[in-house]
């Protein structure tokens, strides 16, 4: 099969050859974009964030009437409040640890701060951006992270102040990424480093493997792995308790726990809907947006190449029904079945390369559109070529119905008047 | 003859089913997609107070230097909240026309009922003059005086819903509620105000929360108990002192700021009196770089805090891609048929039917196309707008909404569309030679 006499017909009907080209190029375009925004969520979405997600529940609650104040007896009060809801939860019946704390992964309520070699660094001008975990001796145990060097708190680490308190801890337990960032030969256990701009070192105690930072937002992405574990209990008018239930009990705790905590003390609030949540449901909720992006690219994908492959099938089952008779001539002059076969194959090859070269284009195109509006990465060259093949056997595979119809057009056509 | 071009298009659509399923399927497709993307971006990108916009401001003031941008962050832009020194001076100065420095708080609410528990509910505190600024409508009652923001009086404005909840949505004022253990008079009740975006709190809400505005009380009064701030703070140094006067004696950014001004020129005037006070204050010592400071109206704060999500952009983009390979599409089979009837088109042309009434007749029969996959995308747009709140975040999926606009926008776009994509082959089906056509046959 050669290609002049292909290219000749092609240009018989030049509008519907530049129309499908079009449409295959513009597929293309937006097929590996979307693929690509597809792959980058869905990568994100798959992070583990270091807990051991499973068993664990997150209550947040309020005390109504509680003193606010900074002062020295506000605070008592409000750590004694705290103290006597721990001794309740940890005596719950399927609870096996819990800790205060302010906030944790992916709940995008964030404590962040900044790490410093040397003292009284600017805020905003430190060795490394963090974000800051305050929990108790059992907070590892009750997140779920794996200790790698050094020791875990014990309960003589642990102290309190006020929730606007200034002040750093003098432990500290931090991510392996944050220590080999500021560490980078491996030896930060035991140093002194120095939080917020302080003045006095507080000391690396431990590294734990990996732990996320408490915001999946993007203004957070150059430092999503850099978390820092203060032994503090944070004293204000509200709390937060993670609880790690023991296996199969996540459902009980998680139904008992408001009564429980409204028996100790009655004054507080609750949310009947937020007030309890499993890291599940935090975990869906921060990922809410970009699952969603994912299915809605994955829609859009679908819509286009079905679009695409139905308009390929319609423009050249007309193609064969125009040249009905001219098939039936060269069927009649000795071309097999396969040859027409072949002919309307090698024509959407050949009509798809051109409609995918300039597609490539318009795809880098709106790659760089979609980056310099929207903050999104390069697109890395393996999508525009995934996209390549994706189009090119959608037009094979769309051929080949009508092909099929053309090749089955008996010679004796060539004898019949049109 | 309209009649009669309705009748032949009708005809030539029947004749040939499968192919104008695949054209009004892909129009169908193609406008919903589109309409459905175009209803979650109008409806995060529309002007929450139109009639007001083009006279509020958000003030700016560089308080920080370059030690706030020493965290890499490249352009020169001032915080986008304002600290407590600051925005009391502002305040105090009393520049604009009405003007209100607010943060976002987060009191809980012993109801009336004992047997009750307390609910938290979300708010602001504000100035006296944020009422008139946001035009906040009232149902019952109004706002407090100026006089009761310098007394630190315990009054409160209810949202409607809260009062719903508290009241069973009856005239509340006078009445006492019970916030954070302390008793305030309600002094007015809102008609369920819920502007989309909380265009008066951008920084702290983003714009589209799931929260509430249920309970507006005295900025100073909120100050004076130290009611905790339940928005984001942000410091370019911590504080120098812990607590929350510490917080207030700090640079730590986390208020607020809005003024109404009446036109251009007290626009101007109030740019001038910013930078006046920052000259003020590196004078004194405060400040050691030059004056900093923006003016932004209400759009071009909306535009610079990035309040429509890059998401519903993106989005939008996508679907008008698609749309438009959906026309490309329907051009390219709306050809294939036209050309079929080559004969037909010259047997018309030889009786003496000019080029314009092919061109009527075509058109006709793409409008048909395009009116029917419009009123199937329709359809899917409905379809669509009722499951964006499966992928969309609640906060946004809830404001996508199909109204009479949008649903004679849907079938505007469907017909206009695929007669433009129609053009094309409609011109050339009008360049049939009908010699040519006769002959052959």
């Amino acid at each position: 099969m050669n290609l002049p006499p292909i290219i000749a017909a092609l240009r018989k009907h030049k509008a519907g050859v530049v129309l499908i080209a079009l449409q295959i190029a513009l597929t293309l375009a937006i097929v590996c974009n979307a693929i690509f925004i597809i792959y980058s969520r869905v990568e994100n979405v798959q992070r583990p964030t270091g807990m051991d997600e499973s068993n664990l529940l997150l209550v947040e609650q309020q005390w109504v009437g509680a003193p606010s104040g900074d002062d020295a007896a506000s605070i008592q009060k409000q750590d004694s409040m705290l103290r006597e809801d721990l001794a309740a939860l940890r005596a719950m019946p399927g609870v096996s640890s819990v800790t205060p704390i302010n906030t944790i992964p992916l709940l995008n309520s964030t404590w962040g701060g900044a790490v410093a070699l040397k003292p009284g660094t600017d805020l905003r001008g430190g060795d490394a951006r963090t974000v800051f975990y305050y929990g108790d001796d059992q907070v590892l145990a009750t997140l779920g992270v794996h200790l790698v060097a050094g020791r875990n708190f014990n309960a003589g680490d642990v102290t309190n102040k006020a929730f606007r308190d200034n002040s750093e801890p003098d432990v500290v337990i931090i991510t392996k990424a944050l220590a080999d960032k500021l560490f980078p030969k491996g030896d930060a256990l035991g140093k002194g480093i120095y939080l917020n701009g302080d003045t006095k070192p507080s000391t690396i105690i431990g590294e734990v493997e990996r732990l996320q930072v408490s915001s999946n937002s993007s203004w957070v992405s150059a430092f999503t792995w850099n978390s820092t574990i203060g032994p503090v209990r944070l004293n204000s008018n509200f709390a937060r308790y993670a609880i790690r239930t023991k296996p199969g009990q996540l459902d009980t705790v998680r139904r008992g726990v408001s009564n429980l905590l409204y028996r100790v003390n009655p004054m507080r609030v609750i949310d009947d809907e937020d007030g309890v949540r499993s890291f599940a449901d935090i975990r869906a909720e921060a990922y809410r947006a970009d699952v969603g992006m994912a299915v809605l690219m994955g829609v859009v994908c679908l819509i286009l190449l079905a679009v695409t492959a139905a308009g390929i099938v319609g423009l050249t089952s007309f193609w064969v029904g125009q040249r009905h008779r001219q098939i039936g001539v060269r069927r009649a002059l000795g071309a097999r079945k396969i040859d027409i076969l072949h002919y309307f194959q090698l024509e959407n090859l050949l009509i798809a390369g051109v409609g995918a070269v300039i597609g490539i284009g318009l795809a880098i195109g709106l790659n760089l559109l979609l980056i310099q509006n929207f903050e999104m990465d390069r697109m890395p060259v393996v999508y525009v070529l995934s996209g390549l093949v994706v189009v090119m056997v959608l037009g094979q595979a769309a051929v080949f119905v009508p092909a099929r119809r053309a090749s089955n057009v008996p010679p004796v056509v060539a004898t019949r008047s049109a | 003859m309209l009649g009669y071009y309705v009748d032949l298009a009708v005809r030539s659509l029947k004749r040939s089913p499968g192919l104008t399923a695949l054209m009004i399927l892909a129009i169908a497709f193609g406008v919903a997609a589109s309409m459905t993307s175009y209803s979650v971006f109008r409806a995060v990108s529309g002007d929450p107070i139109p009639w007001k916009s083009a006279h509020l401001y958000v003030p700016q003031i560089d308080m920080w230097g370059q030690k706030g941008h020493r965290d890499g962050s490249s352009n020169n832009d001032p915080p986008d909240a304002m600290d407590y020194l600051d925005a009391i001076a502002l305040m105090r100065d009393h520049r604009a026309k009405y003007q209100s420095a607010m943060y976002a708080i987060s009191p809980s609410i012993v109801p009336p009922d004992a047997s009750k528990h307390p609910i938290n509910v979300g708010g602001h505190a504000v100035y006296s003059e944020f009422f008139p600024m946001t035009d906040a409508p009232f149902k019952y009652g109004s706002g407090w005086s100026s006089a009761e923001d310098t007394q630190r009086a315990a009054v409160v404005v209810l949202n409607g819903e809260i009062n719903q909840k508290l009241f069973g949505g009856g005239n509340s004022v006078g009445k006492t509620v019970n916030i954070d253990g302390k008793d305030y008079r309600v002094v007015g009740v809102l008609d369920n105000w819920s502007p989309k975006p909380v265009f008066f709190d951008v920084v702290n809400t983003g714009g589209f929360t799931t929260g509430h505005e249920d309970v507006f009380i005295p900025f100073l009064r909120a100050i004076d108990i130290g009611m905790p701030n339940n928005g984001n703070t942000n410091c370019s140094e911590i504080p120098k002192s812990s607590g929350f006067v510490g917080l207030q004696q700090s640079t730590c950014v986390w208020i607020s700021f809005m003024v109404e001004l009446d036109d251009k020129a007290a626009a101007a005037a109030y740019r001038e009196y910013l930078d006046g006070y920052a000259r003020d204050q590196k004078q004194a010592g405060r400040f050691s770089w030059a004056p900093n400071n923006r003016l932004r109206d209400l759009h071009e704060w909306l535009d610079s805090e990035h309040v429509v999500p890059s998401d519903t952009q993106i989005s939008l983009v996508v679907a008008l891609g698609l749309l438009v390979v959906c026309l490309v599409n329907t051009a390219g089979l709306l050809l294939a048929k036209f050309l079929r009837r080559s004969s037909e088109i010259g047997v018309r042309r030889a009786l003496g039917a000019p080029r314009m009434a092919i061109y009527t007749q075509f058109l006709i029969e793409a409008a048909i196309v395009g009116l029917t996959g419009g009123v199937l995308g329709l359809l899917l747009t409905w379809i669509g707008i009722h499951s964006v709140s499966w992928v969309l975040p609640k906060e946004i999926a809830s404001l996508a909404r199909l109204d009479i606009g949008l649903l004679l926008l849907t079938l505007l776009v469907a017909v206009v569309a695929t007669m433009l994509a129609g053009l094309y082959p409609t011109f050339r089906a009008s360049r049939v030679q009908p010699a040519l056509q006769l002959k052959s046959n």
